[in-house]
Protein backbone atom coordinates (compact mmCIF):
# COMPACT_ATOMS: atom_id res chain seq x y z
CA UNK A 1 0.00 0.00 0.00
CA UNK A 2 1.03 3.57 -0.76
CA UNK A 3 3.31 4.38 2.24
CA UNK A 4 1.31 7.75 2.39
CA UNK A 5 -2.28 6.10 3.41
CA UNK A 6 -0.23 4.12 5.86
CA UNK A 7 1.00 6.93 7.59
CA UNK A 8 -2.52 8.80 7.37
CA UNK A 9 -3.88 5.82 8.91
CA UNK A 10 -2.04 4.98 11.82
CA UNK A 11 -1.92 8.69 12.82
CA UNK A 12 -5.84 8.53 12.24
CA UNK A 13 -5.70 5.19 14.52
CA UNK A 14 -3.27 6.75 16.92
CA UNK A 15 -5.34 9.69 17.33
CA UNK A 16 -8.38 7.21 17.91
CA UNK A 17 -6.77 5.77 20.92
CA UNK A 18 -5.45 9.17 22.58
CA UNK A 19 -9.63 10.02 22.07
CA UNK A 20 -9.89 7.38 24.36
CA UNK A 21 -12.25 5.62 21.98
CA UNK A 22 -11.18 2.44 23.31
CA UNK A 23 -12.37 3.49 26.59
CA UNK A 24 -15.63 2.18 25.59
CA UNK A 25 -14.28 -1.77 25.71
CA UNK A 26 -14.66 -1.13 29.49
CA UNK A 27 -18.59 -0.37 29.69
CA UNK A 28 -18.51 -3.37 27.26
CA UNK A 29 -16.53 -5.72 29.20
CA UNK A 30 -18.91 -4.28 32.64
CA UNK A 31 -22.28 -4.55 30.24
CA UNK A 32 -21.08 -8.01 29.34
CA UNK A 33 -19.84 -9.76 32.50
CA UNK A 34 -22.89 -8.07 34.78
CA UNK A 35 -25.40 -9.75 32.11
CA UNK A 36 -23.48 -13.38 32.21
CA UNK A 37 -23.53 -13.73 36.08
CA UNK A 38 -27.51 -12.30 35.63
CA UNK A 39 -28.26 -14.19 32.91
CA UNK A 40 -26.71 -16.97 34.65
CA UNK A 41 -28.79 -16.71 37.68
CA UNK A 42 -32.27 -16.04 35.87
CA UNK A 43 -32.65 -17.87 32.80
CA UNK A 44 -33.94 -21.33 31.93
CA UNK A 45 -31.98 -23.50 28.93
CA UNK A 46 -31.23 -20.12 27.25
CA UNK A 47 -28.48 -18.48 28.66
CA UNK A 48 -26.03 -19.34 25.80
CA UNK A 49 -29.07 -17.55 23.18
CA UNK A 50 -28.88 -14.50 25.31
CA UNK A 51 -25.58 -14.14 25.57
CA UNK A 52 -24.63 -14.74 22.47
CA UNK A 53 -27.71 -11.85 20.84
CA UNK A 54 -26.54 -9.55 23.81
CA UNK A 55 -23.21 -9.73 23.13
CA UNK A 56 -23.08 -9.69 19.32
CA UNK A 57 -25.74 -7.09 19.39
CA UNK A 58 -23.81 -5.18 21.81
CA UNK A 59 -20.22 -5.34 19.67
CA UNK A 60 -22.56 -4.16 16.39
CA UNK A 61 -24.07 -1.07 18.18
CA UNK A 62 -20.74 -0.25 19.91
CA UNK A 63 -19.32 -0.15 16.95
CA UNK A 64 -21.60 1.63 14.95
CA UNK A 65 -21.85 4.53 16.97
CA UNK A 66 -17.77 4.65 17.24
CA UNK A 67 -17.37 4.43 13.73
CA UNK A 68 -20.11 7.16 12.89
CA UNK A 69 -19.10 9.57 15.44
CA UNK A 70 -15.33 9.09 14.84
CA UNK A 71 -15.74 8.71 11.01
CA UNK A 72 -18.27 12.17 10.53
CA UNK A 73 -15.45 14.09 11.92
CA UNK A 74 -12.59 13.08 10.65
CA UNK A 75 -12.43 15.32 7.37
CA UNK A 76 -13.93 18.46 9.31
CA UNK A 77 -12.12 18.35 12.48
CA UNK A 78 -9.00 18.82 10.15
CA UNK A 79 -10.05 21.66 8.41
CA UNK A 80 -11.07 23.25 11.93
CA UNK A 81 -7.59 22.29 12.94
CA UNK A 82 -6.56 23.44 10.24
CA UNK A 83 -3.93 20.70 10.47
CA UNK A 84 -5.69 19.53 6.78
CA UNK A 85 -3.64 22.32 5.04
CA UNK A 86 -0.30 21.15 6.54
CA UNK A 87 -0.77 17.96 5.03
CA UNK A 88 -2.04 18.10 1.64
CA UNK A 89 0.41 21.06 1.36
CA UNK A 90 2.97 18.23 1.61
CA UNK A 91 3.21 15.57 -1.31
CA UNK A 92 -0.56 14.02 0.16
CA UNK A 93 -3.18 13.63 -2.59
CA UNK A 94 -6.90 14.60 -1.54
CA UNK A 95 -7.59 10.71 -2.15
CA UNK A 96 -4.57 9.23 -0.45
CA UNK A 97 -6.14 11.79 2.53
CA UNK A 98 -9.48 9.89 2.33
CA UNK A 99 -8.48 6.43 1.80
CA UNK A 100 -6.06 6.98 4.57
CA UNK A 101 -8.20 8.02 7.11
CA UNK A 102 -10.74 5.05 6.66
CA UNK A 103 -8.05 2.69 6.69
CA UNK A 104 -7.08 4.06 9.79
CA UNK A 105 -10.67 4.14 11.47
CA UNK A 106 -11.25 0.37 9.66
CA UNK A 107 -8.07 -0.22 12.05
CA UNK A 108 -9.51 0.71 15.28
CA UNK A 109 -12.71 -0.62 14.94
CA UNK A 110 -10.87 -3.93 13.75
CA UNK A 111 -8.56 -3.83 17.19
CA UNK A 112 -12.02 -2.78 19.14
CA UNK A 113 -13.64 -5.63 17.84
CA UNK A 114 -10.94 -7.90 18.31
CA UNK A 115 -11.37 -6.96 22.18
CA UNK A 116 -14.91 -7.16 22.31
CA UNK A 117 -15.16 -10.69 20.79
CA UNK A 118 -12.82 -11.97 23.68
CA UNK A 119 -15.51 -10.85 26.01
CA UNK A 120 -18.13 -12.66 24.30
CA UNK A 121 -16.39 -15.65 24.24
CA UNK A 122 -15.21 -15.18 27.50
CA UNK A 123 -19.22 -14.71 29.04
CA UNK A 124 -20.27 -17.52 26.72
CA UNK A 125 -17.52 -19.75 28.30
CA UNK A 126 -18.48 -18.65 31.81
CA UNK A 127 -22.11 -19.47 31.50
CA UNK A 128 -22.26 -22.53 29.00
CA UNK A 129 -18.85 -23.98 31.23
CA UNK A 130 -17.27 -24.95 27.68
CA UNK A 131 -17.31 -24.23 24.20
CA UNK A 132 -19.05 -26.66 21.75
CA UNK A 133 -18.23 -26.81 18.02
CA UNK A 134 -21.30 -24.18 16.44
CA UNK A 135 -19.82 -21.64 18.67
CA UNK A 136 -17.15 -21.26 15.79
CA UNK A 137 -19.97 -19.68 13.70
CA UNK A 138 -20.18 -16.69 16.43
CA UNK A 139 -16.70 -16.12 14.27
CA UNK A 140 -19.13 -15.18 11.14
CA UNK A 141 -21.24 -13.46 12.70
CA UNK A 142 -18.41 -10.83 14.07
CA UNK A 143 -16.79 -11.14 10.59
CA UNK A 144 -20.11 -9.79 9.21
CA UNK A 145 -19.76 -6.99 11.99
CA UNK A 146 -16.68 -5.84 10.49
CA UNK A 147 -18.17 -6.01 7.23
CA UNK A 148 -20.83 -3.50 8.40
CA UNK A 149 -18.31 -1.55 9.98
CA UNK A 150 -16.19 -0.86 6.95
CA UNK A 151 -19.41 0.27 5.15
CA UNK A 152 -20.13 2.82 7.63
CA UNK A 153 -17.49 4.22 7.88
CA UNK A 154 -16.99 4.80 4.31
CA UNK A 155 -20.69 6.35 4.62
CA UNK A 156 -18.92 8.52 7.45
CA UNK A 157 -16.05 9.72 5.38
CA UNK A 158 -18.50 10.43 2.57
CA UNK A 159 -20.68 12.37 4.64
CA UNK A 160 -17.84 14.11 6.45
CA UNK A 161 -16.19 15.10 2.60
CA UNK A 162 -19.04 18.05 2.03
CA UNK A 163 -21.65 18.32 5.22
CA UNK A 164 -21.05 19.55 8.92
CA UNK A 165 -20.10 16.76 11.78
CA UNK A 166 -24.12 17.14 13.20
CA UNK A 167 -25.55 16.39 9.39
CA UNK A 168 -23.22 13.95 8.56
CA UNK A 169 -23.98 12.16 11.77
CA UNK A 170 -27.73 12.34 11.37
CA UNK A 171 -27.00 11.07 7.12
CA UNK A 172 -25.09 8.12 8.81
CA UNK A 173 -27.02 7.24 11.41
CA UNK A 174 -30.39 7.47 9.37
CA UNK A 175 -28.60 5.32 6.55
CA UNK A 176 -27.71 2.77 9.01
CA UNK A 177 -31.93 2.54 10.22
CA UNK A 178 -33.03 2.48 6.83
CA UNK A 179 -30.09 -0.21 5.95
CA UNK A 180 -31.15 -2.51 8.93
CA UNK A 181 -34.59 -2.55 7.55
CA UNK A 182 -33.68 -3.20 4.04
CA UNK A 183 -35.45 -6.80 3.62
CA UNK A 184 -38.57 -4.48 4.57
CA UNK A 185 -37.84 -1.42 1.59
CA UNK A 186 -37.49 -3.97 -0.44
CA UNK A 187 -40.81 -5.68 0.89
CA UNK A 188 -42.38 -2.27 -0.18
CA UNK A 189 -41.15 -1.68 -3.10
CA UNK A 190 -42.40 -5.36 -4.36
CA UNK A 191 -45.67 -4.63 -3.11
CA UNK A 192 -46.17 -0.86 -5.03
CA UNK A 193 -46.87 0.03 -8.10
CA UNK A 194 -45.59 1.96 -11.12
CA UNK A 195 -43.37 4.88 -10.44
CA UNK A 196 -43.61 3.89 -7.12
CA UNK A 197 -42.59 0.74 -7.39
CA UNK A 198 -39.11 1.75 -9.67
CA UNK A 199 -38.78 4.72 -7.31
CA UNK A 200 -38.77 2.33 -4.34
CA UNK A 201 -36.59 -0.66 -5.97
CA UNK A 202 -33.79 1.93 -6.56
CA UNK A 203 -33.64 3.25 -3.12
CA UNK A 204 -33.87 -0.33 -1.92
CA UNK A 205 -30.72 -1.24 -3.87
CA UNK A 206 -28.71 1.95 -3.22
CA UNK A 207 -29.21 1.91 0.53
CA UNK A 208 -26.42 -0.40 1.97
CA UNK A 209 -28.23 -3.74 2.95
CA UNK A 210 -27.48 -4.06 6.53
CA UNK A 211 -30.25 -6.80 6.92
CA UNK A 212 -28.06 -9.47 4.96
CA UNK A 213 -24.55 -8.67 6.84
CA UNK A 214 -26.94 -9.07 10.36
CA UNK A 215 -26.87 -12.98 11.31
CA UNK A 216 -26.73 -12.80 15.01
CA UNK A 217 -29.74 -14.43 15.69
CA UNK A 218 -29.42 -17.15 13.10
CA UNK A 219 -26.01 -18.16 14.99
CA UNK A 220 -27.58 -17.86 18.35
CA UNK A 221 -29.91 -20.71 16.87
CA UNK A 222 -26.96 -22.49 15.56
CA UNK A 223 -28.01 -22.34 11.78
CA UNK A 224 -25.42 -23.47 9.36
CA UNK A 225 -23.69 -20.33 7.05
CA UNK A 226 -22.85 -21.37 3.65
CA UNK A 227 -19.43 -20.37 2.03
CA UNK A 228 -21.63 -18.49 -0.77
CA UNK A 229 -23.70 -16.34 1.86
CA UNK A 230 -20.02 -15.28 3.15
CA UNK A 231 -18.45 -14.66 -0.07
CA UNK A 232 -20.99 -12.69 -1.43
CA UNK A 233 -21.57 -10.43 1.79
CA UNK A 234 -17.68 -10.14 1.79
CA UNK A 235 -17.97 -8.80 -2.16
CA UNK A 236 -21.03 -6.33 -1.18
CA UNK A 237 -18.89 -4.70 1.53
CA UNK A 238 -16.22 -4.61 -0.01
CA UNK A 239 -17.75 -3.20 -3.47
CA UNK A 240 -20.33 -0.64 -1.41
CA UNK A 241 -17.09 0.25 0.66
CA UNK A 242 -15.74 1.56 -2.72
CA UNK A 243 -18.73 2.96 -3.90
CA UNK A 244 -18.86 5.12 -1.08
CA UNK A 245 -14.99 5.91 -0.72
CA UNK A 246 -15.00 6.93 -4.51
CA UNK A 247 -18.02 8.83 -3.82
CA UNK A 248 -16.28 10.87 -0.90
CA UNK A 249 -13.22 11.11 -2.77
CA UNK A 250 -15.40 12.56 -5.91
CA UNK A 251 -16.16 15.50 -3.51
CA UNK A 252 -13.42 15.97 -1.92
CA UNK A 253 -11.43 16.55 -4.98
CA UNK A 254 -13.92 19.24 -6.16
CA UNK A 255 -14.08 20.75 -2.56
CA UNK A 256 -12.83 24.50 -2.34
CA UNK A 257 -10.62 24.40 1.16
CA UNK A 258 -10.10 27.92 0.95
CA UNK B 1 -3.61 15.71 -21.59
CA UNK B 2 -5.28 15.11 -18.14
CA UNK B 3 -3.96 16.85 -14.68
CA UNK B 4 -3.74 14.76 -11.94
CA UNK B 5 -6.90 15.65 -9.79
CA UNK B 6 -9.02 14.75 -13.62
CA UNK B 7 -7.70 11.74 -13.76
CA UNK B 8 -8.45 11.13 -9.85
CA UNK B 9 -11.63 11.93 -10.26
CA UNK B 10 -12.21 10.00 -14.07
CA UNK B 11 -10.42 6.99 -11.99
CA UNK B 12 -13.18 7.62 -8.74
CA UNK B 13 -16.12 8.24 -10.90
CA UNK B 14 -15.30 4.78 -12.65
CA UNK B 15 -14.90 2.55 -9.75
CA UNK B 16 -17.95 4.07 -8.30
CA UNK B 17 -20.19 3.56 -11.10
CA UNK B 18 -18.36 -0.37 -11.35
CA UNK B 19 -19.12 -0.72 -7.65
CA UNK B 20 -22.50 0.42 -7.95
CA UNK B 21 -23.47 -2.64 -10.27
CA UNK B 22 -21.79 -5.21 -8.76
CA UNK B 23 -23.54 -4.13 -5.78
CA UNK B 24 -26.96 -4.50 -7.15
CA UNK B 25 -25.80 -8.06 -8.59
CA UNK B 26 -24.34 -9.09 -5.55
CA UNK B 27 -27.47 -8.19 -3.52
CA UNK B 28 -29.75 -10.11 -6.00
CA UNK B 29 -27.41 -13.18 -5.47
CA UNK B 30 -27.61 -12.97 -1.57
CA UNK B 31 -31.12 -12.28 -1.89
CA UNK B 32 -31.41 -15.54 -3.59
CA UNK B 33 -28.65 -17.65 -1.20
CA UNK B 34 -30.07 -16.27 2.25
CA UNK B 35 -33.04 -18.37 3.87
CA UNK B 36 -36.03 -15.54 4.78
CA UNK B 37 -36.66 -17.14 8.31
CA UNK B 38 -38.22 -14.04 9.67
CA UNK B 39 -40.72 -14.38 6.72
CA UNK B 40 -41.43 -17.79 6.69
CA UNK B 41 -41.96 -19.96 9.65
CA UNK B 42 -40.01 -18.61 12.06
CA UNK B 43 -41.14 -16.00 14.20
CA UNK B 44 -38.50 -15.66 17.03
CA UNK B 45 -40.45 -13.24 18.97
CA UNK B 46 -44.19 -14.46 19.70
CA UNK B 47 -45.63 -12.58 22.42
CA UNK B 48 -47.07 -9.31 21.06
CA UNK B 49 -46.31 -7.29 24.84
CA UNK B 50 -42.81 -8.26 24.36
CA UNK B 51 -43.04 -6.81 21.11
CA UNK B 52 -44.81 -3.80 21.82
CA UNK B 53 -42.63 -2.82 25.43
CA UNK B 54 -39.76 -3.52 22.69
CA UNK B 55 -40.70 -1.31 20.31
CA UNK B 56 -40.27 2.02 22.49
CA UNK B 57 -43.50 3.15 21.87
CA UNK B 58 -43.14 3.29 18.10
CA UNK B 59 -46.11 1.12 18.06
CA UNK B 60 -47.44 2.43 14.87
CA UNK B 61 -44.01 2.07 12.62
CA UNK B 62 -44.11 -1.84 14.03
CA UNK B 63 -47.19 -2.03 13.30
CA UNK B 64 -47.01 -1.11 9.99
CA UNK B 65 -43.48 -3.36 9.46
CA UNK B 66 -45.35 -6.33 11.10
CA UNK B 67 -48.75 -5.82 8.59
CA UNK B 68 -46.48 -6.03 5.88
CA UNK B 69 -45.08 -8.83 6.96
CA UNK B 70 -48.07 -10.54 7.35
CA UNK B 71 -49.43 -9.80 3.79
CA UNK B 72 -45.85 -10.41 2.98
CA UNK B 73 -45.76 -13.66 4.44
CA UNK B 74 -49.33 -14.69 2.83
CA UNK B 75 -48.36 -13.95 -0.65
CA UNK B 76 -45.29 -15.89 -0.30
CA UNK B 77 -46.98 -18.70 1.12
CA UNK B 78 -49.96 -18.86 -1.13
CA UNK B 79 -47.60 -18.23 -4.42
CA UNK B 80 -45.27 -21.14 -3.31
CA UNK B 81 -49.02 -23.15 -2.89
CA UNK B 82 -48.06 -23.76 0.56
CA UNK B 83 -51.14 -26.10 2.75
CA UNK B 84 -50.07 -24.14 5.78
CA UNK B 85 -50.07 -20.88 7.50
CA UNK B 86 -48.85 -21.13 10.73
CA UNK B 87 -47.13 -17.93 11.93
CA UNK B 88 -50.43 -15.80 10.08
CA UNK B 89 -52.25 -16.12 13.55
CA UNK B 90 -49.31 -14.71 15.23
CA UNK B 91 -48.19 -12.18 12.78
CA UNK B 92 -51.84 -10.53 13.00
CA UNK B 93 -51.97 -10.85 17.01
CA UNK B 94 -48.99 -8.95 16.72
CA UNK B 95 -49.72 -6.29 14.14
CA UNK B 96 -53.29 -5.63 16.48
CA UNK B 97 -51.72 -5.62 19.08
CA UNK B 98 -49.24 -3.04 18.24
CA UNK B 99 -52.38 -1.41 16.62
CA UNK B 100 -56.05 -1.96 17.92
CA UNK B 101 -57.40 0.36 15.16
CA UNK B 102 -55.34 -1.07 11.90
CA UNK B 103 -58.89 -2.23 10.53
CA UNK B 104 -57.33 -4.10 7.37
CA UNK B 105 -55.43 -6.78 9.25
CA UNK B 106 -59.22 -7.90 11.13
CA UNK B 107 -60.60 -8.07 7.82
CA UNK B 108 -57.60 -9.55 6.49
CA UNK B 109 -57.63 -12.25 9.72
CA UNK B 110 -61.67 -12.89 9.03
CA UNK B 111 -61.28 -13.82 5.08
CA UNK B 112 -57.80 -15.66 5.59
CA UNK B 113 -56.97 -16.70 9.01
CA UNK B 114 -60.41 -18.70 9.45
CA UNK B 115 -61.01 -20.80 5.94
CA UNK B 116 -59.84 -24.50 6.10
CA UNK B 117 -56.44 -24.88 4.07
CA UNK B 118 -54.91 -24.49 1.19
CA UNK B 119 -57.74 -20.87 1.41
CA UNK B 120 -56.28 -19.98 4.54
CA UNK B 121 -55.09 -21.16 8.10
CA UNK B 122 -57.90 -23.41 8.96
CA UNK B 123 -58.31 -21.61 12.53
CA UNK B 124 -61.64 -19.98 12.50
CA UNK B 125 -61.26 -19.57 16.49
CA UNK B 126 -58.30 -17.85 16.61
CA UNK B 127 -59.92 -15.47 13.90
CA UNK B 128 -62.97 -15.38 16.47
CA UNK B 129 -60.68 -13.96 19.07
CA UNK B 130 -58.92 -11.60 16.98
CA UNK B 131 -62.54 -10.00 15.64
CA UNK B 132 -63.29 -9.73 19.33
CA UNK B 133 -59.97 -8.55 20.21
CA UNK B 134 -61.26 -5.51 17.49
CA UNK B 135 -64.38 -5.12 18.76
CA UNK B 136 -63.59 -4.36 21.93
CA UNK B 137 -60.91 -1.71 21.14
CA UNK B 138 -63.27 -0.34 18.36
CA UNK B 139 -66.50 -0.56 19.31
CA UNK B 140 -68.37 1.65 17.25
CA UNK B 141 -66.90 -0.24 13.69
CA UNK B 142 -69.37 -1.80 11.95
CA UNK B 143 -66.73 -3.47 9.70
CA UNK B 144 -65.63 -5.42 12.59
CA UNK B 145 -69.23 -6.94 13.39
CA UNK B 146 -69.77 -7.44 9.89
CA UNK B 147 -66.56 -9.42 10.01
CA UNK B 148 -67.24 -11.78 13.17
CA UNK B 149 -70.60 -12.34 11.42
CA UNK B 150 -68.90 -13.57 8.19
CA UNK B 151 -66.42 -15.61 10.52
CA UNK B 152 -69.77 -17.76 11.38
CA UNK B 153 -71.48 -17.86 8.56
CA UNK B 154 -68.98 -18.89 6.10
CA UNK B 155 -66.80 -21.30 8.24
CA UNK B 156 -68.51 -22.82 11.78
CA UNK B 157 -72.35 -22.34 9.94
CA UNK B 158 -73.23 -21.17 13.33
CA UNK B 159 -76.17 -18.94 11.58
CA UNK B 160 -77.58 -18.01 14.99
CA UNK B 161 -74.53 -16.30 15.98
CA UNK B 162 -73.91 -15.00 12.87
CA UNK B 163 -77.51 -13.65 13.09
CA UNK B 164 -76.85 -12.05 16.67
CA UNK B 165 -73.83 -10.55 15.74
CA UNK B 166 -75.19 -8.99 12.14
CA UNK B 167 -78.19 -7.59 14.55
CA UNK B 168 -75.82 -6.07 16.82
CA UNK B 169 -73.79 -4.53 14.43
CA UNK B 170 -76.53 -2.86 12.20
CA UNK B 171 -78.01 -0.78 15.47
CA UNK B 172 -74.03 1.51 15.33
CA UNK B 173 -74.07 4.53 13.79
CA UNK B 174 -73.61 4.40 10.09
CA UNK B 175 -73.35 1.06 9.79
CA UNK B 176 -74.25 -0.44 6.55
CA UNK B 177 -77.59 -1.05 5.50
CA UNK B 178 -76.35 -4.54 4.14
CA UNK B 179 -75.73 -5.68 8.06
CA UNK B 180 -80.10 -5.12 8.70
CA UNK B 181 -80.50 -7.20 5.63
CA UNK B 182 -78.04 -9.10 6.30
CA UNK B 183 -79.33 -10.12 10.39
CA UNK B 184 -83.02 -11.28 8.49
CA UNK B 185 -81.13 -13.35 5.70
CA UNK B 186 -79.56 -14.95 8.53
CA UNK B 187 -82.88 -16.24 9.98
CA UNK B 188 -84.59 -17.19 7.05
CA UNK B 189 -82.54 -18.21 4.46
CA UNK B 190 -78.93 -19.28 6.05
CA UNK B 191 -77.86 -21.55 3.87
CA UNK B 192 -78.99 -20.07 0.34
CA UNK B 193 -76.53 -18.91 -2.20
CA UNK B 194 -78.40 -15.74 -2.44
CA UNK B 195 -77.54 -14.93 0.90
CA UNK B 196 -73.86 -16.17 0.37
CA UNK B 197 -73.77 -14.17 -2.78
CA UNK B 198 -74.87 -11.08 -0.81
CA UNK B 199 -72.44 -11.80 1.82
CA UNK B 200 -69.21 -11.65 -0.49
CA UNK B 201 -70.46 -9.06 -2.60
CA UNK B 202 -70.50 -6.79 0.26
CA UNK B 203 -67.37 -8.02 1.34
CA UNK B 204 -66.17 -6.77 -2.01
CA UNK B 205 -67.62 -3.67 -1.60
CA UNK B 206 -66.21 -3.17 1.64
CA UNK B 207 -63.01 -4.44 1.60
CA UNK B 208 -59.58 -2.66 1.92
CA UNK B 209 -57.27 -5.09 1.15
CA UNK B 210 -56.40 -6.34 -2.55
CA UNK B 211 -56.31 -9.87 -1.48
CA UNK B 212 -59.30 -9.65 -0.16
CA UNK B 213 -61.23 -8.73 -2.76
CA UNK B 214 -59.61 -11.06 -4.98
CA UNK B 215 -60.71 -13.80 -2.42
CA UNK B 216 -64.32 -12.42 -2.48
CA UNK B 217 -64.45 -12.43 -6.37
CA UNK B 218 -63.43 -15.43 -6.32
CA UNK B 219 -65.74 -16.91 -3.82
CA UNK B 220 -69.06 -14.91 -6.39
CA UNK B 221 -67.62 -16.82 -9.21
CA UNK B 222 -67.89 -20.04 -7.77
CA UNK B 223 -71.44 -19.18 -6.13
CA UNK B 224 -72.00 -18.07 -9.84
CA UNK B 225 -71.29 -21.27 -11.42
CA UNK B 226 -73.12 -23.41 -8.58
CA UNK B 227 -76.38 -21.65 -9.12
CA UNK B 228 -76.22 -22.19 -12.94
CA UNK B 229 -75.38 -25.86 -12.37
CA UNK B 230 -78.60 -26.42 -9.77
CA UNK B 231 -80.58 -24.50 -12.44
CA UNK B 232 -79.39 -26.77 -15.72
CA UNK B 233 -79.54 -29.76 -13.63
CA UNK B 234 -83.01 -29.10 -12.49
CA UNK B 235 -83.57 -28.43 -16.38
CA UNK B 236 -82.21 -31.46 -17.29
CA UNK B 237 -84.25 -33.77 -14.69
CA UNK B 238 -87.32 -31.85 -16.71
CA UNK B 239 -86.11 -32.79 -20.10
CA UNK B 240 -85.29 -36.54 -18.75
CA UNK B 241 -89.18 -36.71 -17.48
CA UNK B 242 -90.64 -35.13 -20.58
CA UNK B 243 -88.43 -37.24 -23.27
CA UNK B 244 -87.45 -40.22 -21.51
CA UNK B 245 -83.79 -39.83 -22.02
CA UNK B 246 -80.81 -37.18 -21.15
CA UNK B 247 -80.11 -34.41 -23.74
CA UNK B 248 -77.13 -35.20 -25.83
CA UNK B 249 -75.30 -31.96 -25.60
CA UNK B 250 -75.94 -28.23 -23.60
CA UNK B 251 -77.47 -27.06 -26.81
CA UNK B 252 -79.99 -29.47 -27.21
CA UNK B 253 -80.98 -28.73 -23.81
CA UNK B 254 -81.08 -24.90 -24.24
CA UNK B 255 -83.68 -25.07 -27.15
CA UNK B 256 -85.80 -27.50 -25.43
CA UNK B 257 -85.99 -25.50 -21.98
CA UNK B 258 -85.64 -22.09 -23.74
CA UNK B 259 -82.98 -20.98 -22.49
CA UNK B 260 -81.64 -18.33 -24.12
CA UNK B 261 -78.51 -18.27 -25.45
CA UNK B 262 -76.06 -21.20 -24.71
CA UNK B 263 -75.56 -21.17 -20.77
CA UNK B 264 -72.35 -20.43 -20.29
CA UNK B 265 -69.74 -20.41 -17.07
CA UNK B 266 -68.34 -17.03 -15.79
CA UNK B 267 -64.83 -17.50 -18.06
CA UNK B 268 -67.44 -17.65 -20.88
CA UNK B 269 -66.76 -21.80 -21.65
CA UNK B 270 -70.24 -23.42 -22.46
CA UNK B 271 -71.29 -25.70 -19.48
CA UNK B 272 -70.97 -29.32 -20.75
CA UNK B 273 -73.65 -32.28 -20.44
CA UNK B 274 -73.14 -35.43 -19.32
CA UNK B 275 -74.18 -38.57 -20.77
CA UNK B 276 -75.58 -39.59 -17.59
CA UNK B 277 -77.17 -36.48 -17.40
CA UNK B 278 -74.52 -34.28 -14.80
CA UNK B 279 -73.79 -30.90 -15.78
CA UNK B 280 -69.92 -29.82 -15.64
CA UNK B 281 -67.53 -27.02 -15.89
CA UNK B 282 -65.22 -27.16 -18.40
CA UNK B 283 -62.16 -26.31 -16.25
CA UNK B 284 -62.93 -26.87 -12.89
CA UNK B 285 -59.10 -25.54 -11.59
CA UNK B 286 -60.55 -21.72 -12.40
CA UNK B 287 -63.16 -21.93 -9.75
CA UNK B 288 -61.75 -22.38 -6.59
CA UNK B 289 -64.65 -22.48 -4.50
CA UNK B 290 -67.10 -24.71 -6.40
CA UNK B 291 -68.75 -27.44 -5.12
CA UNK B 292 -70.78 -28.56 -7.87
CA UNK B 293 -70.20 -28.88 -11.64
CA UNK B 294 -66.51 -31.07 -10.99
CA UNK B 295 -65.93 -34.70 -12.27
CA UNK B 296 -66.38 -37.78 -9.70
CA UNK B 297 -63.40 -37.51 -7.57
CA UNK B 298 -62.31 -34.18 -8.35
CA UNK B 299 -59.67 -32.49 -6.05
CA UNK B 300 -59.67 -28.97 -5.58
CA UNK B 301 -56.03 -27.12 -6.10
CA UNK B 302 -55.11 -24.37 -4.51
CA UNK B 303 -57.28 -21.07 -4.74
CA UNK B 304 -56.58 -18.68 -7.75
CA UNK B 305 -57.48 -15.23 -7.09
CA UNK B 306 -59.03 -13.41 -10.23
CA UNK B 307 -59.23 -9.99 -10.36
CA UNK B 308 -62.41 -9.21 -12.02
CA UNK B 309 -65.82 -11.14 -11.98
Amino acid sequence: MNARIVHIARNTFREAVRDRVLYNLIAFALLLSGAAILVGQISIDIERLVVINLGLTAVSLFGVVIAIFIGIGLVSKEIEKRTLYTVLSRPVRRWEFIVGKFFGLAGTLVVNTFFMAIGVFGALLYVAHKFSKPDALILVALYFIVLEFLIICSLALLFSSFSSPLLSAVFAFSLFVIGSFADDLRGFAGMAHGVTRWFATGAAYLVPNFAALNVINAVAHQQPMGSQLILHNTLYALFYTAMALSGGVLIFERRNLK
Amino acid sequence: MMTARQRTSVIAGACFVVSLVACILLLRRIDRIRPQATLEDALYINSPKMIKRASLGFDGLMACIYWTRTVQYFGHRHFDSAHTYNQLAPLLEITTALDPHLLPAYQFGASFLAPKPPGGAGQPERAIRLMEYGIEHNPDNWHLYYDLGFVYYTELKDYKSAAAVFEKGSNLPNAHPYMKIMAAQMAAHAGDLATARMLWSATYETAYEANIRMNAVEHLRSIKVDEDVTNLEAAVTRFQERTGRFPSNIEELAVAEHIPGIPVDPDGNPYIVTADGRILVQNPDNFSFITKGTPPGYKQPMPKFHTKG
